[in-house]
């Protein structure tokens, strides 16, 4: 309980700074909103916010969701191939610099206009943290876990299934956390790349009938999904993984 | 898929036996080269418990990971029989519950899950473990992890056990108990073993012969039988005396 007032107290100072910064005349309401217009955005576009988050959000959890599936299989692969780590690891690496502006306009030609485009966009800066993450967690097995099974006459994919999968799914779990507020700013861009939906795209259109307020709103709403996403995903692990961190 | 022969309680001892001769090993370590094992000798004939000790550092870890056949000497002859090992630390995996880890090396040659588990629980229960099937290695004691550990190398199903210093983590009194534990398991269950261990007394205690390593490179300096019947008092004269010829053979003078 002390640590909710903790927690609240901060936000109300922090919120109370920027309304007082601004009502001052520190700022111009229409660059930097004061924190009650937001509030009344949240409100009155509430009907308009909410049916464009369910679309942003959406994209973000399947977009994570194949993230994950694709990052675990690139994972397992290049775990296994030091062919494969020496060629596919730096293209992974690469993917990332690629900008969305650039692939958006591709994407949309490959699969059309919608939530397929934006999904890959989504997967694609997503999938990165999960990749390394997973890799480490894979590559930090005790040798001598490895040398024991080996005396059990285990094969190379016994291994993997007994020792090392498991092992690495700690680590998975880390990806995908640190990977949820990347996909939220992903779907954000990807929206911004081209949309007609979603929190971005509401961004975009209040930002230039100049409703700041109403931008604004929908930024907040982005961080609190992400915020819900990361506490959900903190959650799933504890329960799938009760062994790790928190022993009985 | 190897077809797995399931052990039985009391049915599961095979002969085998351990030939090291002569054998030398030396790492690579950065551009040094460290000899870890220079013409060491050591045999085992079936159901033979041979402790093996030495100073830190002498190789006795990579004479039991020849004897498992996880290295090839560079020199000398090394021929054993199947052998599972006991690593220094339990490596028991965190995730699994007592009777999963037990049943490891089961699941390890393909057996499917339910199976080695109903294979495994008897054994538990045998080892002093009935209650604990479904608890995790962090709620479980050190020396019940260790014997977690020393059930899942005996469920391997090899007639030979390399036994990495098992009881080297345990606090003194649990070690001792342990000890006991051992003798009367593989007085249950014969079993051909090599013991290594820095514990002299644990050497002298359960094995029927003591060899003696010198420092690195290690070789056998020493053998030392110990024909005393089972079970032994470690404050006998008789252990005490080996004990005794066994620190002298390692150049400490008790």
């Amino acid at each position: 309980m002390r640590r909710v007032i903790g927690v609240i107290a901060i936000l109300a100072l922090l919120l109370g700074i920027w309304e007082v910064y601004v009502d001052a005349g520190g700022a111009d309401p229409l660059f930097l909103p004061a924190p009650h217009s937001i509030a009344k955005a949240l409100v009155d576009d509430r009907s308009l916010l909410w049916s464009n988050f369910l679309v942003t959000a959406e994209e973000v959890l399947l977009g994570i969701l194949l993230a994950a599936v694709v990052g675990l299989a690139v994972s397992i692969a290049i775990h296994f191939s030091h062919a494969l780590r020496d060629a596919v690891y730096p293209l992974v690496v690469a993917s990332q610099t690629v900008p969305i502006p650039m692939l958006a306009p591709v994407l949309v030609f490959w699969l059309g206009f919608g939530l397929r485009d934006k999904l890959v966009i989504v997967a694609l800066v997503s999938f990165f943290s999960i990749v390394v993450a997973t890799l480490d967690g894979l590559r930090a097995v005790d040798p001598d876990m490895v040398k024991l099974m080996r005396t059990f006459d285990a094969s190379r994919r016994r291994i993997f299934m007994h020792v090392e999968l498991p092992a690495a799914l700690p680590a998975v779990f880390t990806g995908a956390k640190i990977a949820v507020p990347v996909a939220v700013i992903g779907a954000y861009l990807a929206e911004l790349a081209g949309s007609n939906a979603g929190l971005g795209y509401i961004f975009q259109q209040a930002n230039a009938q100049l409703l700041e307020p109403r931008a604004y709103a929908a930024v907040f709403i982005q961080a609190v999904f992400a915020i819900t996403l990361f506490v959900l995903l903190t959650g799933v692990e504890r329960v799938v993984l009760p062994w790790h961190r928190n022993p009985e | 898929m190897i077809e797995v022969s399931a052990p039985e309680p009391r049915e599961l001892a095979t002969p085998g036996g351990v030939l090291v001769d002569g054998v030398d090993r030396t790492f690579r370590v950065r551009r040094t080269e460290v000899a870890a094992l220079a013409g060491m000798s050591l045999s085992a004939a079936p159901g033979e418990i041979v402790g093996v000790v030495g100073p830190s550092g002498c190789g006795k870890t990579t004479l039991l990971e020849l004897i498992c056949g996880l290295q090839q000497p560079d020199s000398g002859l090394v021929r054993s029989d199947p052998a599972a090992l006991m690593p220094q630390r339990d490596l028991l995996l965190p995730w699994a519950t007592a009777l999963d880890n037990a049943a490891l090396a089961l699941r390890a040659r393909g057996m499917p899950r339910a199976e080695a588990r109903e294979l495994a629980r008897p054994w538990l229960v045998r080892f002093g473990l009935e209650g604990f099937e479904d608890t995790r290695p962090a709620a479980l004691s050190g020396g019940m992890r260790q014997r977690v550990a020393f059930l899942r190398t005996v469920l391997a199903g090899k007639p030979v056990l390399a036994l990495d210093e098992p009881f080297a983590a345990l606090d003194a009194l649990t070690r001792i108990q342990m000890q006991g534990w051992l003798d009367h398991v593989l007085a249950d269950e014969p079993r051909t073993v090599v013991l290594v261990t820095h514990d002299v007394e644990e050497a002298v205690v359960l094995g029927d012969r003591v060899v003696v390593m010198s420092p690195r490179p290690g070789r056998a300096v020493a053998t030392i039988a110990v024909d005393l019947p089972r079970p032994r008092h470690r404050t006998s004269p008789e252990v005490l005396e080996l004990r005794g010829r066994a620190l002298e053979a390692l150049g400490v003078h008790s």
